[in-house]
């Protein structure tokens, strides 16, 4: 079976991104985008559970008896996030404190457990983990991009705090954009972090369309009136 | 020669919404004017300010959902929903801040959700709301009444509420024209009983005629607009007739912790509501019935809001709860139709 590289990354990124499409793992993708360093802190560690349970379960596939196949993935992804939990304690201490509940809860993120299921059960093991780093970094690139808006709108900086995750030499790396800037408390409050998303799927859906529409017009110039789409989640 | 069919009713009076919004703008003439009259010149600064705004936020996003913004324009919804918020909001409140609730207003709460009639929540209350929290301190910076000031009319002029809504931060002057609101008076008198924080705040004692004044220059657009019969009575009695119930039985046992019932109808938002917040025919229950259930429920939650949560005046939060509420009390309020000797409650059909 030749597996299609390409189509996994941009799946990943782009097609199937795990929050923008798939809407899944939400809960923490809501809660702790607040700011970039935090949004940065739960994408790293969701991505690197992401590609060692994918790479686990894709290479005990074969000896997992289909029946019992959910609480054995649930197991696997339990020990990699208490692994992850111990590292971030041990490297970056504050910013674990920061995260809190949310590190541990990267168990019951169900894009972890999706790809599991959904991909690295039934895929070779080089396949499987370029599938959960995909995914991880897609993953992770909205909770950025989240972070970095709510951030700015909410405080008038960029950047704050990047010293958490990446020593004192970051601690320069903050950009104020506004001076004098009142704050916008909603913003950093949840339900900003609910407008923000809609407001980014809403975005990548417009592109999806133009996208969607130039492609058709190149293909055929009569028929070029948009059709339904259908989403697959995972 | 062709017949055209046509269903009844056949004798109609046409009421276009563009009709009935201009009424609405009609029935709040008396309370600007009273807002002006003794808070000064920043309410119709802000209204001005507001109303132009939603104009091009309306326009634009119009233009962006490929709809044909004169159309669309010409209703005046976008010009009641900018004056609603116009007249909630501080009267010195900064230019941005008018500015953040009229897109939040226009093209969050109203056009995002596919525009006027599709919007579950009242727009003016979702951006008063997302105002009030994000920015505590411009939204609680009220005006006091100018029988504070000294003697004749003493209210910032124009051209300085002007400077002060448009210029920078620091023109602080203006906080010897502002003051706590009675509610805010009242929220925060310590461990005064109601009558001695009557006696001991100039607010409550000598400044309340003037909220009375507003609240009474509303009741007035109302009744203009009840006589007009652009509003039934169903929801703005019974959301007066909840508060005042609610305010009577506390106050009636403990005269000193809580505020008698024409306070609680007095002050605040609650007559602005009652006419003009919780009637829109939008977001509000549909059948009559149920706009008895949708306003007593408001009535009961602004008394409670108000009385024991973390705002002084609860009005926006109260309505915005509602309005999600709205549907479930439509599908359990539907009248019985013609030919049907019950009602179709609930979802299944049956109650």
């Amino acid at each position: 079976m030749s597996v299609d590289y390409r189509k996994i990354t941009l799946d990943g990124l782009w097609h199937n991104n795990p929050a923008l499409v798939q809407l899944l793992g939400l809960c923490p993708l809501l809660a702790v985008t607040a700011s970039v360093v935090n949004a940065l802190g739960l994408g790293i560690a969701s991505t690197l559970v992401l590609v060692s349970s994918n790479l686990t379960v894709s290479l005990f596939r074969k000896l997992v008896p289909e029946t019992v196949r959910l609480p054995i993935f649930v197991m696997i992804i339990a020990s990699f996030v208490t692994a992850i939990e111990l590292v971030m304690q041990a490297l970056t201490y504050e910013l674990y404190l920061i995260l809190g509940i949310f590190i541990p809860l990267i168990v019951t993120n169900c894009a972890i457990m999706g790809r599991a299921d959904a991909f690295a059960v039934k895929n070779p093991v080089r396949a499987s983990v370029l599938d959960g780093f995909m995914m991880g970094v897609g993953f992770t690139l909205v909770l950025v991009l989240l972070g970095g808006l709510r951030e700015v709108l909410g405080t008038g900086v960029l950047f704050g705090n990047m010293h958490l995750l990446f020593g004192e030499t970051a601690r320069s790396w903050e950009l104020t954009l506004f001076d004098n800037y009142p704050g916008f408390l909603f913003a950093i409050l949840p339900p900003g972090a609910f407008v923000g998303l809609g407001l980014m799927i809403a975005l990548k859906n417009v592109f999806d369309a133009r996208l969607e529409r130039r492609r058709r017009a190149q293909s055929s110039p009569i028929d070029n009136a948009p059709s339904k789409r259908v989403r697959v989640t995972g | 020669m062709s017949l055209i069919r046509m269903s009844s009713p056949h004798v109609y009076k046409s009421n276009t919404t563009s009709n009935v919004m201009r009424l609405v703008l009609i029935a709040t003439l008396p309370g600007i004017t009273a807002l002006t009259v003794f808070f000064g010149w920043g309410t119709l600064i802000q209204i001005l300010w507001a109303g132009v705004l939603a104009l091009a936020f309306e326009a634009t996003i119009l233009k962006l959902r490929h709809r044909p913004p004169g159309l669309y324009l010409r209703d005046g919804s976008a010009l009641v929903t900018a004056l609603l918020l116009a007249v909630a909001i501080p009267p010195f409140a900064p230019w941005w801040v008018t500015a953040v609730g009229v897109f939040v207003a226009i093209v969050i709460a109203k056009q995002l959700y596919g525009g006027l009639g599709q919007n579950p929540f009242n727009p003016a209350m979702v951006a008063y709301a997302l105002l009030l929290i994000s920015f505590p301190v411009e939204m609680t910076r009220w005006t006091a009444p100018f029988a504070l000031n000294g003697d004749g009319w003493p209210i910032a002029s124009f051209v300085d509420t002007l400077g002060a809504i448009f210029g920078s931060a620091e023109s602080l002057w203006y906080d010897s024209f502002t003051g706590a609101t009675p509610l805010d008076e009242l929220r925060h008198r310590g461990g005064l009983t109601t009558e001695e924080a009557w006696r001991q705040s100039q607010v409550l004692s000598v400044g309340i005629g003037a909220w009375y004044a507003v609240s009474a220059a509303w009741l007035m657009g109302g009744i203009f607009l009840l006589y007009r019969k652009i509003i039934t009575w169903h929801a703005p009695l019974s959301m007066l007739l909840a508060l005042m119930i609610c305010a009577g039985m506390f106050y009636g046992f403990d005269p000193d912790n809580y505020a008698s019932p024409f306070f609680h109808l007095g002050t605040g938002a609650t007559m602005l509501a009652a006419f003009f917040i919780i009637t829109d025919p939008v977001s509000s229950a549909t059948s009559n019935r149920g706009r008895i259930i949708f306003g007593a429920s408001i009535g009961i939650l602004i008394f409670i809001i108000r009385t024991w949560g973390n705002y002084p005046d609860g009005v926006a939060f109260a309505v915005l709860l509602m309005n999600l509420a709205a549907p479930f009390i439509d599908l359990y309020s539907q009248p019985r139709s013609y030919g049907h000797t019950t009602a179709n409650k609930g979802r299944g059909g049956k109650a």
